[in-house]
């Protein structure tokens, strides 16, 4: 990298022409060294087109590494807690991997692309983590997130998209499934995975090839209600989705410095994802004491009363005299899809069980004066959006 | 004669601290200062043309905000703007740029070793851990582990508590850092040379020991834990120097009352009947008072100004084998114009940055095997800055001053003075090696002072010219500091403080001993406590 | 699959072997699979040349503690106890000392050594204490971590309030300051430097060396002993206390694994790929060795193996054997003195002076050695009328510059002799045969990673609580099932029995506390 490009305020992704020429806000924001869109045009008309017809969000910026070598395997397995051995090739899976203590460090999504090779999609940056994990495993690690365009395609009508830019066999990929295709002599890998909660792919190219894929992406899916999204109607979807987002509803517990702010798997309500019956991975020892013990901390869903989004607000157990908060939010959002105003937070165990009632503390403001209401909400189990639609294969064409 | 509540010894930034926040309590003080200029080793000086010079210290991290604060700095003139970064300059005449932006700082980083990048957030965390750990302390009164008073106990406990708080496995991990070398604490994040290389001066820097010496790992964090406005670890300059500190210090203490005396060096600490008596000047004035501070280092406090008679022998000894070293010189250097750097590119922001010219472990560790054998660094670790980029105040328009600090510096050559002609090789050392990488540099310059340790502790008087008045080393940390059982700012004699920075929290622009030492002093007179509390959770 | 053991440990060095030993005493039978023909590790007496034998590695004794003798039964032969110090200096004007006295210094010298001396041997009794209890685990309310946590705070009270103080100052200090301020003579200050140093990778003005030189005197108060037959008498007698307990041993059978079944422990193979099941594995190698090779990273958790990747173990200590056709001629020195130990130390800046090429993969031009005559007292070594001179001789870095060729070594091997030369003119007359071992060889013999003699260097940041990493000082390593019993776990190295035996009570707790 030259001295320029080290010392340029942000780097711009493979798509970033296309998107410059859709922007009408002019809302960037940073997104791990790249520029990245808030919103192009209007929020929530880029939100519906993600409910509607089919947003089209820029993953490049996703931290990618690429995991090789006759150990992968057992790399993965023992790098994250669920059980990897039965992740297929060809098969994508969500995971979280921990620290010794088992506190997680952060989650993504694992593509196993062949036999022996992985790839691995985060939020943040673990090169060192990941080499530190492969002492002692014949596995070689290596960071590529520059070298492979993402887009993510999401909403009902992203299979008739692809299926008119004349992808083959789109119709059989599952849920968590992945292909190859060819694009114009290069390969296009096309997972059916997504941030939104609701049907979509995710696209990933060779930089050079990123142009003309958006370019035959928003062909065909102009009368299929194509449209850029920014972060903004991403976040939102993800929300009512019920989604983790690091940063959020968790920290990378080895980049956390303050005591008591990490938070284990068993904790964000993932316990899922933990197989205890491996008889090792990071964190395994830390997380079976936790199980025994009981853990200090539970993730919600919450159905809050009203219609005021709960930003930021402390979560208590009762209306009224209140010792102290038992939590606080971390995400909230007026769902615009479910007509529901939703949470995300933590609260201490053993408050927060499902069907529980609590209180969470919200403050709105009208005309610069600000209020503050007690809105009654309900700990919920699913997902606040979660169409059938999602799961369906072949999909519908919507 | 006119008599006083207490008499502050010295007018460096703690000794002034000390008497402002005495003054504030309406205690009657004097402070006074050998010096016909204020502020010891926190001074901005004149000595060329329309040049100013912060010819000892040269940057501004460290200063507690709540101090900052609490005194009311900004309103005597105190100002301080942050600057970024760094640059180390490397043999092969590339650089390695350390940005200020966390994203252009990371592909730099990773210019070198992806890995190292990421490494860095870790490294950083686990550093700032320890940061808040130790910053918590800055502003308390280490506890006396051979104690069962309740309020050694309390303090102890507290101690126990934060250490607690850490969980089992970062205990063990603070354990390791309180032990370590900086290298081989570097060691376990990063692989690249150049960059352990520029992360491990702050591990040596006014200390007399090697990056491969156990305990460096400390030292880095004494560079680490300031910040500057809420941004932990950022450095800045004071405008118009680091004197401009002093100012704002004395400024604060005249306005409560404090009356300030210079040119009036303190010959003894006068003791009758195991108390303090006052203090006899070297003019022959004598000034009583019952309480006297000495912001003066231990060694010269108790070795030169006070009657080896009237201290017990235990504590003289300590006291005589403190460890205070001269391992540091400095070069104030005039500049005709900027000099150019051609391994930076052209408009970059590392300009405004400290520089570095020493690229590998090994060029370090040798600079200090050279210290050992009683010479200065043939190879020296240079930390150079042009406050000048920034600060408007320090030269004429179009003209710039270069601060250089070099380590290492031996106090003495071969156990004996420097003799002139050393002085001169020992600048000329330092200026060769600057101009390896600046090909006008030696053109520019109109004027250089070249200070050694001897020079320092001739003009300011502390001992060995030691930028941190005694080791950072863990003998000579916290309850250690000064010397074991007298960690409380409490002289062996009554009514007998000291405030300075061979006390804790130790050295560097922090004010924080001579708070402490006022809190101290207020309590043992009942008086109402002015000294603000750590602002706590940074 | 043969039969069952209730342990299996790893390497019959000393400490494995006083931990079979001790475990053989409580009931369990007990393997103990040894890689080399013969036991005792690091603490061996082998032929190294025609009619010639010599302790290969270690060669004094000084560090064994009692509560290991008293508890197996042990008496070592001596060929010589409490031997002195000699600090060689030029023209047969020596220093010499001893745990009780000195001689060849001044007066006020000799006064201080003394004090020094009291006040050393204070420290390192406090030291000893808890060298021979697993260290307490932080920030638990593990009833056995708390009660040592609290003995300890109250074991430093009871050293009242001015020791106390000056035990907390002095403990990460170096000892160069100390001797600096203290002593006078060069030869007084560069033979203490060397006790303090050796075998570490730390000059004597590397802080936290009062730390090593205290853990040198906390065994015997300082006194040296020759064992007669060489170290290796010593491990034959500790072996046969574990015959005696119905332990089997078991030699010229390297361990290639440590086999784990289900996150768990469950024997060990052979490189032969014979298998020996048993759920409790006792390791004598190295953490390093152990952890990454013999168990492998991938049965443990990231931060652990990072950790244990990190160990710090590369030795520094080269070990010569001249055998000679009779006595070189050391000026200054009597016939009887071929008994004391002889140190090359002429200063403290010697010291850090040949120290200094170390940090940088370098051998020291003029080393710093320790020198004995074993065969002098103990006719066994050599045929009569000859004899065995062995010497340790620093600093011969294990990541040499260049690597550890033949030509290095035997460049390494003629500065030793020119070492020796200054102060026996004659020696290289007398020698018949040699061999020089750098570190690199120690590893290959030994079978410790790095060829360090405390398999981890013995700094505070790889001490007590955090030996051999944090998170595995109580001999349990995060396998469940697996121990630690070697010179890498707590306290350290030197032939103390120390590990071996807190190790075995760990083992004997934890079983009973399931």
């Amino acid at each position: 990298m030259s001295n320029a490009e080290v010392e340029q305020r942000m780097l711009r992704s493979p798509f970033y022409p296309r998107q410059a020429e859709l922007d009408m806000l002019s809302a960037w924001h940073g997104w791990k060294g790249y520029q990245a869109a808030d919103a192009f045009y209007c929020e929530d008309m880029e939100y519906f087109a993600i409910r509607n017809s089919t947003g089209v969000f820029d993953l490049t910026p996703m931290t990618k590494y690429r995991i090789t070598g006759t150990d992968a395997l057992e790399y993965m397995d023992r790098l994250v807690t669920r059980d990897m051995r039965k992740v297929q090739p060809g098969r994508v899976a969500y995971a979280v991997w921990c620290d010794d203590q088992g506190q997680v460090i952060d989650d993504g999504t694992i593509f196993h692309l062949r036999d022996n090779e992985y790839r691995l999609c985060s939020q943040e940056r673990h090169l060192d983590w990941l080499t530190a994990a492969a002492i002692g495993f014949d596995v070689a690690v290596t960071e590529e997130t520059a070298d492979v365009a993402g887009l993510a395609v999401q909403g009902p009508t992203s299979f008739s998209v692809l299926s008119n830019m004349g992808i083959k066999g789109i119709g059989e990929l599952k849920p968590f499934g992945l292909m190859h295709a060819d694009f114009r002599g290069s390969e296009l890998m096309i997972s059916r995975t997504g941030f939104t909660g609701d049907l979509g792919y995710e696209l990933w190219i060779e930089p050079g090839k990123a142009i003309d894929l958006w370019d035959a992406l928003f062909e065909a899916g102009k009368l299929h209600g194509i449209r850029a999204i920014g972060t903004h109607a991403l976040n939102l979807a993800r929300i009512e989705a019920g989604y983790l987002q690091a940063g959020n509803e968790f920290l990378p517990a080895d980049l956390t410095v303050r005591p008591g702010r990490t938070r284990s798997p068993l904790e964000l309500g993932l316990e899922w994802l933990v197989d205890f019956k491996k008889p090792n991975f990071n964190g395994r020892r830390a997380l079976a004491e936790e199980k025994r013990r009981g853990s200090r901390w539970r993730l919600v869903k919450l159905d809050i009363e009203g219609n005021k989004a709960a930003h930021n607000s402390y979560i208590f157990a009762k209306a009224k005299r209140n010792r102290a908060a038992i939590g606080f939010v971390t995400s909230a959002a007026w769902s615009p899809v479910c007509k529901q105003n939703i949470a995300i937070g933590t609260v201490r165990a053993p408050h927060g069980a499902v069907g529980d009632s609590v209180w969470v503390e919200v403050y709105y403001q009208r005309e610069m004066h600000w209020s503050r209401v007690m809105a009654r909400a309900t700990v919920v189990d699913k997902p606040f959006w979660f169409p059938p639609r999602r799961g369906a294969t072949p999909p519908g064409p919507y | 004669m006119k008599t006083y509540d207490a008499i502050v010894v010295g007018a460096g930034h703690n000794g002034l601290a000390n008497a402002a926040f005495l003054a504030k309590a309406g205690l009657n003080v004097v402070c006074v200062e050998k010096n016909d200029y204020i502020g010891g080793a926190t001074v901005s000086r004149n000595l060329y043309e329309d040049w100013t010079y912060s010819n000892c210290s040269y940057v501004c991290s460290l200063l507690r905000p709540e101090i900052y604060r609490s005194l009311e700095l900004h309103r005597h003139g105190l100002q301080v703007t942050p600057y970024g970064g760094g640059v180390t300059f490397l043999q092969d005449g590339g650089y390695y740029g350390n940005y200020h932006d966390s994203e252009v700082a990371y592909r730099e980083k990773a210019r070198f070793s992806r890995h190292d990048a990421d490494a860095y957030e870790r490294y950083s965390s686990d550093t700032m851990r320890q940061c808040r750990f130790i910053r918590d302390f800055l502003l308390r009164t280490p506890p006396d582990p051979t104690s069962f008073k309740p309020k050694d106990i309390i303090e102890l406990v507290h101690l126990g508590a934060k250490f607690m708080e850490m969980g089992e496995d970062r205990m063990y991990e603070t354990i390791r850092f309180w032990t370590m070398s900086v290298a081989e604490y570097l060691d376990e994040y990063f692989e690249s040379d150049v960059i352990k290389t520029a992360l491990s001066g702050s591990g040596i820097i006014g200390t007399a020991l090697g990056i491969h010496s156990p305990g460096t790992a400390y030292v880095l964090l004494h560079h680490y834990m300031g910040e500057v406005d809420g941004n932990a670890g950022a450095w800045g300059f004071a405008r118009g120097g680091m004197g401009a500190v002093a100012k704002a210090l004395a400024g604060a203490y005249q306005s409560y009352g404090g009356e300030l005396r210079t040119e009036s060096g303190v010959a003894q600490i006068v003791v009758k009947n195991g108390r303090v008596k006052g203090v006899a000047l070297e003019n022959g004035e004598e000034i009583d008072a019952p309480v006297v501070v000495s912001a003066m280092d231990v060694k010269r406090t108790f070795l030169k100004c006070m009657d080896k008679n009237d201290l017990p022998e235990a504590f003289h000894n300590r006291v005589k084998n403190f460890k205070i070293r001269g391992s540091s010189g400095k070069l104030n250097i005039a500049l005709d114009g900027l000099p150019e750097f051609p391994a930076i590119p052209k408009g970059s922001t590392l300009y405004h940055s400290d520089m570095h010219t020493v690229d590998s472990m090994e060029r370090m560790e040798r600079a200090y095997d050279d210290w050992k054998a009683g010479t200065w660094s043939k190879d020296p670790y240079v930390d150079m800055l042009i406050p000048t980029l920034v600060d408007p105040t320090m030269a004429p328009p179009g003209k710039h001053f270069m601060s250089v600090f070099v380590q290492y510096c031996p106090y003495e050559i071969e156990g004996r003075r420097w003799t002139p002609e050393e002085r001169d090789a020992f600048g000329k050392t330092v200026i060769d090696q600057i101009g390896n990488h600046s090909p006008n540099f030696k053109d520019l310059i109109r004027h250089v002072e070249v200070r050694t340790p001897q020079d320092i502790e001739d003009d300011i008087g502390i001992t060995e010219g030691n930028i941190f008045h005694g080791e950072l080393t863990m003998d000579q940390l916290l309850f250690n500091r000064p010397v074991p059982g007298y960690a409380q700012y409490r002289g062996p004699v009554g009514g007998l403080y000291m405030c300075a920075s061979s006390a804790h929290p130790g050295g560097g622009v922090m004010a924080a001993p001579g708070a402490n030492a006022a809190r101290e002093i207020l309590s043992d007179l009942k008086r109402r406590n002015t000294v603000p509390e750590n602002f706590g959770d940074d | 699959m043969t039969e069952k053991y209730d342990a299996i440990v790893i390497g019959a060095g000393h400490n494995g072997l006083v931990c079979a030993a001790l475990l053989g005493k409580a009931g369990k039978r007990v393997l103990v699979l040894e890689a080399n023909e013969g036991v005792g590790g690091a603490a061996v007496t082998r032929p190294f040349a025609d009619g010639y034998s010599v302790s290969a590695c270690a060669h004094l004794l000084y560090q064994l503690q009692p509560e290991v003798t008293k508890e197996l039964g042990l008496r070592p032969r001596l060929a010589a106890d409490n031997i002195d110090t000699i600090v060689l200096g030029d023209g047969g004007a020596h220093v010499r000392y001893s745990a009780d006295g000195i001689k060849g210094v001044g007066q006020e010298d000799a006064d201080r050594y003394r004090a020094f001396q009291k006040r050393m041997q204070r420290f390192a009794g406090l030291l000893q204490t808890y060298l021979n209890k697993a260290p307490p685990r932080l920030g638990t309310r593990d009833r056995q971590s708390l009660f040592t946590l609290a003995r300890l705070g109250l074991d430093l009270r009871m050293l009242g309030r001015e020791h106390m103080q000056e035990f907390l100052r002095v403990i990460g200090m170096n000892i160069y300051d100390e001797l600096v301020e203290n002593f006078d003579s060069p030869l007084l200050k560069g033979g203490l430097s060397v006790d303090a140093v050796l075998g570490t990778h730390l000059g004597p003005r590397s802080p936290n060396t009062i730390l090593t030189y205290l853990y040198r005197l906390a065994g015997n108060n300082g006194r040296v002993a020759v064992p007669a037959g060489g170290l290796g008498s010593v491990s034959e007698a500790i072996a046969n206390c574990a015959r005696d307990s119905g332990v089997t041993i078991r030699t010229g059978m390297p361990v290639s694994r440590i086999l784990v079944d289900n996150g768990r422990v469950a024997g060990v193979e052979t490189e032969s790929g014979e298998q020996f099941p048993s759920l409790t594995v006792v390791s004598n190698a190295d953490p390093k060795r152990t952890i990454m090779e013999l168990v492998g990273a991938r049965h443990f958790e990231t931060r652990f193996t990072h950790r244990a990747h990190h160990i710090r173990m590369r030795g520094n200590a080269a070990k010569l054997h001249l055998a000679l056709d009779g006595l070189p001629t050391f000026e200054g020195l009597d016939k009887k003195d071929y008994a004391e130990r002889m140190l090359v130390a002429p200063d403290e800046n010697y010291v850090e002076r040949s120290f200094n090429p170390a940090k940088y993969g370098e051998t020291s031009p003029e080393p710093v050695m320790e020198i004995v005559f074993p065969s002098f007292r103990d006719e066994s070594l050599a045929p009569t009328g000859k004899h065995v001179l062995s010497a340790v001789v620093q600093y011969a870095p294990y990541r040499l510059k260049g690597g550890w060729t033949d030509a290095a070594r035997e460049a390494f091997r003629q500065t030793a002799i020119r070492t020796i030369a200054r102060y026996a003119p004659d020696i290289e007359q007398r020698i018949v045969a040699s061999e020089m071992l750098t570190p690199a060889d120690i590893e290959r013999e030994f079978h410790m990673t790095g060829g360090h003699w405390h398999h981890g260097e013995l700094t505070l940041d790889q001490f007590m609580f955090v030996r051999p990493v944090a998170g595995a000082a109580q001999y349990q390593l995060p396998l469940d099932g697996l121990f630690l019993c070697g010179a890498g776990a707590h306290p350290g190295g030197g032939v103390s029995g120390a590990p071996g035996r807190n190790a075995a009570k760990a083992i004997l707790a934890r079983e009973k506390a399931s």
